[in-house]
């Protein structure tokens, strides 16, 4: 795959050395809505290969944290690093060039529901200006190994929760990204779902992918610790908080 | 200009999957198909009668304003000589080129819109006529008039102005108001694919979100409704253009003796300029959308 563009002049974040180690970089970040405070001073280095949970009670804060963790919201004080280059100085093509190294599962997936799945799949190495037919074989793979092949046809309407889950997740990982970054994946889905659509993110944070997951789900947490090196954050009173052994 | 062309370019040279990215609206594309289609059909007209008039214009400036007209009214008795001395008189005059008594026949032809055929017109007494066509160096009418009404007591001289200026008038401002006519449908298209365009991006705010969310640059969105909306309009103006055309041809015509009405129509290399109408349609649409496009996007995330 071609290397991405993601920034070309603006200003570098960390130390040379740290840059490709840290993907993601949260400096004294906080956010508001309107007058209210959602969370403020949190700072936070995702690096490669990292695997972190973020939970915390609903209307915490978990999924505006994601999106700033891909340029979708801009924060309203603090400074975002994303791929070493600073959220603050990237142009609107530099933010879409940066996405397309940072896989999303959203909690509602979201498809273009006038096209199949399989084409919704392949919709990033579409828009990219990658969609060439040696694509089309990774696309055919990844689609086996989530397990939505006998749905490539249908349309995302006709998807079931855990089927819409994994076409997300499969969408997420076309373009081979560095970081997943997936918010409650396993909302919708029953439990012998979660833990398939959780094997699939452990197997991709052992190739090396830096992965984060939001859910206020703790029994997934627990089922999922014992088989990965996993960090917990946890935002509580409008902090982030590394949790302990307290799980 | 060359940011425009690299723009035109890429929207033009995009394969066809990135078209199905948006989805497809009927409603929206026939609206705007119809709506393209209507404007180019009257820009044509518009189009038409500004041509007509700036002919009519023309013509009756040049032809008109170098002939006048003698008419002479006098007892019968009188009139032959009355007519003779008038004729000497143009004679003497510098600035005439020929000089010419009308006879009954072409009295009679003149006449004939009115009265019909059989008119005896010897009968009548109807005033003389004698056409003056002037010399390129021109004619001192007001002199003319002096010594006319000197020796030729019934003779009145009518330059034709009196009546010529208001009409030339008249036709410029109708070939004006063509051009405001054109001016008007080039915004009307330009306001009439904004809005369509608008209403396509806001019905498809989620398939935006999803594209900028896969990582879609605001280009890659835009070109799929600019492209969208530029074909649409440059078909509908096309088959706008082509019905104003055989309605063009197909207005009955009267020949030489028609006026405005039906002198409506193009002659010669006019026929090319209304083919400019579909091509300038699908500018217009072009940048409307590009600019409709580039405002919605950077509202969101």
């Amino acid at each position: 795959m071609k290397p991405f563009r993601c920034s070309g002049t603006t200003r570098r974040f960390g130390a040379s050395r740290e840059r490709e180690y840290i993907l993601i970089e949260l400096e004294n970040v906080a956010y508001s809505y309107g007058g209210g405070e959602l969370f403020s001073d949190i700072s936070l280095k995702l690096s490669r290969g990292s695997f972190h949970f973020l939970t915390g009670p609903s209307g915490a804060g978990k999924t505006t944290f994601l999106k700033l963790c891909y340029g979708a919201l801009v924060p309203t004080a603090g400074r975002v690093g994303l791929f070493g280059a600073d959220l603050h100085d990237m142009s609107r093509d530099d933010v879409a060039h940066c996405r397309r190294r940072i896989g999303v599962v959203h909690q509602d997936c979201q498809f273009l529901d006038h096209l199949p799945v399989a084409e919704n799949v392949a919709l990033p190495l579409t828009v990219s200006g990658q969609d060439k037919p040696t694509e089309l074989v990774n696309l055919k793979e990844l689609m086996s190994w989530v397990g939505i092949t006998s749905r490539a046809g249908a349309l995302p309407p006709e998807l079931s929760g855990g089927e819409r889950q994994r076409v997300a997740l499969a969408r997420a990982l076309i373009m081979s990204p560095d970081v997943i970054l997936a918010d409650e994946p396993t909302g919708n889905v029953d439990w012998e779902m979660s833990q398939r659509l959780m094997r699939l993110l452990i197997e991709l944070n052992r190739m090396g992918k830096t992965v984060v997951i939001a859910t206020h789900d703790l029994g997934l947490i627990r089922a999922t610790k014992a088989h990965v090196q996993s960090r917990v954050l946890r935002i509580t009173d409008r902090r982030m908080q590394l949790a302990g052994a307290d799980l | 200009m060359k940011q425009y062309l690299s723009v035109l370019k890429r929207v033009f040279t995009r394969d066809a999957a990135a078209d199905r990215v948006v989805p497809p609206t009927g409603i929206t594309a026939r609206l705007t198909l119809f709506s393209a289609g209507a404007m180019a059909f009257l820009a044509v007209f518009a189009l038409a009668l500004s041509l007509a008039a700036g002919r009519l214009a023309d013509r009756w400036g040049e032809d008109l304003a170098r002939s006048s007209t003698i008419r002479i009214s006098a007892p019968a008795d009188q009139l032959s000589a009355q007519t003779a001395a008038a004729l000497r008189v143009l004679e003497e005059t510098p600035g005439i080129a020929s000089v010419r008594a009308l006879d009954a026949e072409e009295q009679r032809a003149l006449l004939e819109p009115w009265f019909g055929p059989d008119l005896p017109v010897e009968t009548l007494p109807i005033p003389q006529l004698i056409e003056v066509v002037e010399a390129d160096v021109g004619l001192d009418a007001e002199g003319l008039r002096l010594r006319l009404s000197a020796e030729v007591p019934g003779a009145v001289l009518d330059d034709h102005t009196r009546w010529r200026r208001p009409m030339i008038a008249a036709a410029s401002r109708l070939r004006l108001m063509g051009w405001v006519c054109i001016l008007l449908l080039v915004g009307a298209v330009a306001a009439m694919i904004t809005l369509a365009a608008n209403a396509a991006l806001a019905a498809n705010a989620r398939v935006i979100s999803v594209l900028r969310l896969v990582g879609a640059t605001d280009d890659y969105i835009a070109d799929a409704f600019v492209r969208r909306f530029t074909l649409r309009a440059l078909l509908g103006a096309g088959l706008g253009t082509l019905a104003g055309l055989l309605a063009i041809m197909a207005l009955p015509g009267v020949g030489e003796t028609g006026g405005i009405l039906t002198g409506l129509g193009f002659q010669g290399w006019h026929w090319i300029l209304p083919l400019l109408v579909p091509p300038l349609a699908a500018a217009v649409a072009f940048l409307a959308t590009q600019i409709a496009a580039r405002r919605a996007l950077t509202e969101l995330a």
